[in-house]
């Protein structure tokens, strides 16, 4: 008997009763397969291979409940190899944030194929899958199962079927507008009472909620752990969730910056969305094509950098904050070496510079900084009007100075997690500017 | 006369409701009108805007997540002391004790379920481009909400008074120590410490006034209850106010130009 057991008899029911559910959802989906274009004849190869789906779901859910006696035998479990190799390729930041870069720029290229139904169906039921055998795993359970934790899984699956829904909708539109044919907002668009077209969508809304919330709550407990103790520090010690995106941001910056000014920026930056966005088109509309930047902006800006940092921090980062892959212990002890300098501590050893300036007056510090300095100034305030010249020429004649200049600095700030974690890690760059003695580290 | 009829046409029931049932076109019109609770609604609407696959529902999710936390809230209110004494122990009462305390569980995950759809719904609201003209300053407000709605959930975080609540808020309130000028670990906090005046100590900057103390403390307790409790949430309901009367004023709720 393991003393962490991949597998014990309420996780073999409660997979059982995960592949039931699994099962029951392609079942709909197979009798919805069967309709096409209003001919029930037409769909019937595609339903045929639905209804081979379900029928292994049935079998591999009878397998788990009836086995649920003796879980140490059970064959269907992640292999081992699996695992390994899953953890040793995968188990770094880099990796973490460059295949989520692959997948928005593939969500946004892609966005005719992966929006139809049978292949957005097939992603579902593959993550699902993945999801099941991964649970199978002592290590995965113990993060993916934490009560607080859940409403990220279920946040993952819903932000996804909202993304999906928001590109299925802009495609046909996209379409509609290139054929010349209204919207598809504009079709059946007939006036209707709010009593009873609306306020009854909101009555059942509120008790499938209420129902919802009760039923979670019986589920699961609350957490509550050991009382506060100021003497005993958590290993890892985590924000809430929704902030651990930025939790996430102290790894490339100070605190000034990732706890203060960028999440100020952010928030400022979105206040200023509708003065900076001068496309009249896309008003009411779900439309790509028609806004294509905006769009892009926003889905980078709450995808890979929002919701992929909340998922990092709260499933992937460990004790000291290191990056633990899915099927990996948590060990305190695991050790991440590293040799971070900053930009002036190479500038100054090129040949020929003659060392950095040592001293502690302010003239001493500001001579050791010039080279990150007048990047930072270059950065900010020669970028953006180079920018509006060539590149975003033509943002900058519709926009006018002032929204011009607004804009750029914020596409910029936006830019710089991306630069920093590139410099991070290309060449261990610590800071860019390095001033300790006054706390401004950038 | 049936029993129905009888209470229907009394004087208590006509009182109260001030109109027939909404059976009839007429009174459809009527009850959106009269009711204080639908007179947040037009009369009628256009149909797509109200599909669900176009507006996803989550403004009114999110409304509806804030009267459950209002109501849990007040419930949990009666047995909650925040003090370094009690306040643990109560939440402990009411997960094995109290008759009640599914109260705390409905209170926390409908917390975090408000958190997500207010991003849903600022989600829905960007991608249908609904901040456009003239709705420009509405999604001003709706930003200040969404801030609001993670304050409201961070301060919440505390008062459980476990590990995971004081170390999550120390994680947090660090960040306030290292705020420009404001924060003693802050660049440029020098600037308010010149010519002998100390402006800036551990005793006066920004991590101070968040809690209260130089550390997460009773003071800090007692200040996030307030904010919890009282501050925030009036804050948010005058927002919430204001946010839907700007939906009715702005054009309605969003459609195709």
């Amino acid at each position: 008997m393991q003393h962490y057991p991949d597998i014990t008899s309420s996780v073999l029911t409660g997979l059982g009763w995960y592949y039931l559910i699994m099962l029951g959802m392609n079942l709909l989906w197979t009798v919805r397969s069967y309709k096409v274009d209003g001919n029930f004849k037409n769909g019937v190869p595609v339903a045929t291979v639905w209804a081979v789906v379900a029928s292994l779901l049935m079998m591999l859910s009878a397998a788990h409940f009836s086995s649920a006696g003796s879980p140490d035998t059970f064959l269907i479990r992640l292999p081992m190899w699996f695992r390994n190799f899953v953890d040793a390729n995968f188990s770094n930041p880099v990796i973490y944030f460059v295949l989520s870069i692959v997948l928005f720029a593939g969500m946004i290229l892609l966005r005719e194929w992966w929006t139809k139904p049978t292949v957005a169906w097939t992603g579902l039921n593959l993550s699902l899958l993945f999801m099941g055998l991964s649970l199978t795993d002592y290590d995965f359970r113990q993060i993916v199962g934490k009560p607080d934790n859940v409403p990220i899984v279920a946040m993952l699956f819903i932000v996804a079927f909202f993304t999906w829904i928001y590109f299925t909708r802009s495609v046909d539109n996209d379409r509609r507008i290139a054929e010349g044919r209204p919207l598809f907002e504009q079709e059946n668009n007939e006036k209707v009472l709010v009593w009873p077209d609306l306020v009854y969508t909101e009555l059942i809304c509120m008790v499938v909620l209420t129902v919802v919330l009760v039923f979670w709550g019986i589920a699961l407990k609350a957490p509550l752990e050991e009382p506060a103790s100021s003497m005993k520090t958590p290993n890892p010690s985590k924000a809430p969730w929704y902030f651990l995106g930025l939790q996430e941001m102290l790894v490339y910056f100070d605190p000034w910056l990732a706890g203060v000014v960028l999440p100020s920026i952010i928030l400022g930056g979105l206040m200023a969305v509708p003065y900076i966005d001068f496309n009249k088109a896309g008003n009411g509309y779900y439309t790509f094509k028609q806004r294509s930047f905006a769009v892009t902006t926003f889905l980078f800006g709450f995808l890979p950098l929002w919701v992929a940092l909340i998922v990092l921090g709260t499933f992937l980062r460990g004790p000291n904050w290191n990056f633990f892959g899915i099927y990996e212990l948590w060990d305190v002890h695991k050790v991440e070496a590293a040799n971070n300098v900053n930009l002036s501590e190479w500038f100054w050893e090129l040949p020929g510079l003659g060392g950095i300036p040592k001293g502690s007056d302010f003239g001493t510090i500001l001579l050791r900084e010039s080279p990150g300095i007048i990047v930072t100034l270059a950065y900010f305030f020669a970028l953006p009007p180079l920018l509006g010249v060539s590149v975003l020429r033509k943002y900058f004649v519709r926009m006018g100075v002032l929204r011009f200049l607004v804009f750029s600095n914020l596409i910029l700030w936006m830019a710089i997690l991306p630069i920093k974690m590139l410099l991070r890690w290309g060449f261990n760059l610590k800071y860019i500017v390095g001033i300790p003695e006054y706390f401004f580290n950038i | 006369m049936s029993v129905g009829d009888y209470i229907r046409n009394s004087q208590i029931w006509r009182s109260v409701f001030r109109h027939p049932a909404p059976t009839d076109r007429r009174n459809r019109v009527v009850v959106m009108l009269t009711n204080f609770f639908l007179h947040l609604h037009p009369v009628s609407v256009k149909q797509q805007g109200i599909a669900l696959s176009y507006t996803w529902c989550m403004g009114g999710i999110t409304f509806f997540l804030f009267l459950v936390e209002t109501i849990t809230g007040v419930l949990l209110m009666f047995y909650y002391r925040p003090t370094l004494d009690w306040a643990f122990y109560d939440i402990q009462a009411l997960r094995d004790v109290q008759t009640l305390g599914i109260m705390r569980e409905i209170h926390r995950w409908g917390a975090h379920a408000m958190v997500i759809t207010v991003w849903l719904h600022m989600y829905r609201v960007f991608l249908t481009g609904s901040y456009k003209p003239p709705r420009e300053f509405n999604w001003v407000i709706g930003v200040l909400l969404l801030v609001l709605t993670l304050l409201l959930s961070f301060t919440g975080y505390l008062l459980p008074w476990d590990q995971l609540a004081i170390w999550a808020i120390t994680v947090g309130s660090n960040m306030a120590r290292a705020t420009p000028v404001l924060g003693l670990e802050g660049p440029g906090f020098q600037l308010l410490n010149t010519s002998g005046y100390e402006l800036i100590t551990n005793a006066s900057d920004a991590k101070f006034l968040l809690l209260g103390g130089r550390f997460v403390g009773e003071a800090t307790l007692n200040r996030f209850y307030i904010l919890h409790c009282v501050a925030i949430p009036l804050v948010v309901s005058g927002l919430i106010a204001i946010h839907f009367w700007r939906v009715r004023k702005d054009g309605g709720i969003s459609q195709p130009l």
